[in-house]
């Protein structure tokens, strides 16, 4: 079971409150993790990736165990830590204006 | 008895203003879409419980919603809170997904338009600025997005396509972003044919289809724009706004970056109506109910000073069709008001009296059930106002 924090905004577009989790079949990445996402929770379909280049929104970034990983390959594994459930992988939106 | 219904896009939400048809007294539902930016909302003319809504946010990019109570209750279309997925694992819709059209079955894709530094660039799509649903269909609705393009959902929102023969029709390299981005926020549908369709961009003007959207052509004639090579050319003009009297088709206003403009004969040829104006600046201009030669407009000082003239807040009413006009003063404020009064951000009702309505960028929603000749604010302190429009409900 993998933990995902959304950022505030789509928690709300996906009615979850908290952490979500899903499970993944196979080698857990940002690619894969952002795969199982979209297909429990559809709405968020083009709000983290781009729809057509699936390349991350600019100003999202995705961290895990104190880790900025946004410039690793989408197909890196994630940290043990993310695989095992022991700390979750944040979504988070950029500080930019408000 | 009847009442109305305003619909008001924010810098941080949507709010849904409610009164009967009075209009003294207002019942407030908001933020909907909270902390998200709300470019538009509209409602359908054929059935008024449902809305469409632009939320849009540079996070996350574009969401569609549609409310098929008024307002009260909202979903993406086609994702409905609570159901996920097919069986297949794939979304029931995709209704935040706009695409450009690059297919070479559908014409000519065009991959650049002008940029501010006059260099070529890549057209990308970043938000919807306008929605226009169908005169006859509630289930079809117009996207007017940034970059410039039209889509259209025949599904209740669920699935957009580009109407690429406007974007492909050929002046597309010479268009150009204005200081809002390269948008096409006016979209008209003339009620009369429902072959015809108008639509403006910023900076490139208006453009007219006589077949439902396959094909355009650019109606800028007349217009003069000194912020471009030729003054007077074929496309390159940054149209703010363009407005229609459902009974008079043919007969277009538009308020241009500078110049109030209007047309007889659907845009062929247009000509200047500023008239006694204080500045012929400004974004929004409408056209009175039932009075297709009544015009209001908000003059602004200048495209360098966003904000009323002498720091007076006046819509500038026209009985005339243009060329002479009167301040409507009564109960807007009069002294250091430097708000600003976007493109999207007037609309009318039709009742008898005609209502009025706008909202500004410091959050106030100011209306006149009296066609002009005296405002009230309905709300103050709303976040910036982004549009307004306003349903007459049974």
């Amino acid at each position: 079971m993998i933990r995902v924090v959304l950022p505030p905004h789509l928690r709300g577009l996906a009615h979850v409150t908290g952490e979500v989790q899903v499970d993944i079949a196979g080698p857990v990445t940002q690619r894969s993790v952002v795969d199982a996402i979209e297909a429990s929770y559809p709405m968020l379909r083009g709000t983290i990736r781009d729809h057509i280049t699936q390349q991350r929104r600019p100003f999202l970034r995705f961290f895990a165990c104190e880790e900025d990983l946004s410039h690793e390959s989408i197909d890196t594994p994630l940290p043990d830590a993310v695989v095992s459930g022991k700390e979750p992988l944040l979504i988070v939106g950029a500080i930019a204006g408000g | 008895m009847s009442g109305v219904r305003l619909l008001v896009g924010t810098r941080k939400g949507a709010f849904v203003l409610t009164s009967d048809g009075k209009r003294e007294k207002w019942d407030v539902s908001g933020p909907h879409f909270a902390g998200w930016e709300v470019y538009h909302v509209k409602g359908s003319p054929t059935d008024p419980n449902r809305l469409y809504a632009s939320q849009t946010s540079g996070w996350f990019g574009q969401i569609i919603q549609r409310s098929d109570d008024g307002g009260k209750t909202w979903t993406q279309p086609g994702t409905p809170p609570g159901e996920r997925t097919t069986p297949e694992g794939t979304p029931k819709a995709e209704s935040n997904k706009f695409v450009y059209d690059t297919s070479a079955e559908t014409g000519k894709p065009l991959t650049t338009h002008q940029f501010y530094d006059g260099t070529q660039h890549p057209w990308e799509f970043k938000r919807v600025w306008h929605l226009e649903p169908s005169l006859s269909d509630p289930d079809t609705v117009y996207a007017g997005v940034e970059d410039a393009a039209l889509f259209r959902s025949t599904d209740g929102g669920k699935n957009w396509k580009e109407l690429s023969g406007l974007r492909g029709h050929g002046t597309g390299p010479k268009w150009q972003p204005g200081a809002g981005g390269m948008c096409l926020h006016s979209v008209v549908l003339d009620p009369s044919n429902p072959q015809r369709i108008f639509v403006a961009i910023s900076a490139a003007g208006a453009f007219r289809s006589d077949d439902a959207g396959e094909t355009w052509k650019p109606i800028n004639r007349g217009l003069k724009s000194q912020y471009i090579p030729n003054p007077e050319a074929e496309v390159g003009h940054c149209v703010h706004r363009i407005a229609m009297h459902p009974s008079k088709p043919g007969l277009l206003f538009m308020q241009k970056h500078w110049d109030v403009m209007r047309s007889d004969n659907a845009g062929d040829s247009w000509h200047e109506v500023s008239g006694n104006l204080p500045s012929d600046f400004g974004f929004p201009i409408d056209v009175h109910a039932h009075e297709p030669e009544t015009v209001y407009v908000v003059p602004i000082k200048s495209d360098s000073e966003h904000f009323p003239p002498d720091g007076k807040l006046r819509v500038y009413r026209s009985r005339t069709g243009g060329n002479e006009w009167e301040a409507l003063t009564k109960g807007l404020p009069q002294r250091d008001c430097y708000v600003n009064v976007l493109r999207d951000a007037m609309a009318v009702d039709s009742l008898d009296k005609c209502g009025v309505y706008f909202g500004t960028t410091g959050g106030q929603v100011y209306g006149s059930a009296d066609a002009g000749d005296t405002w009230a604010p309905i709300v103050r302190d709303l976040p910036a106002v982004l549009s307004v429009e306003v349903q007459t409900l049974p």
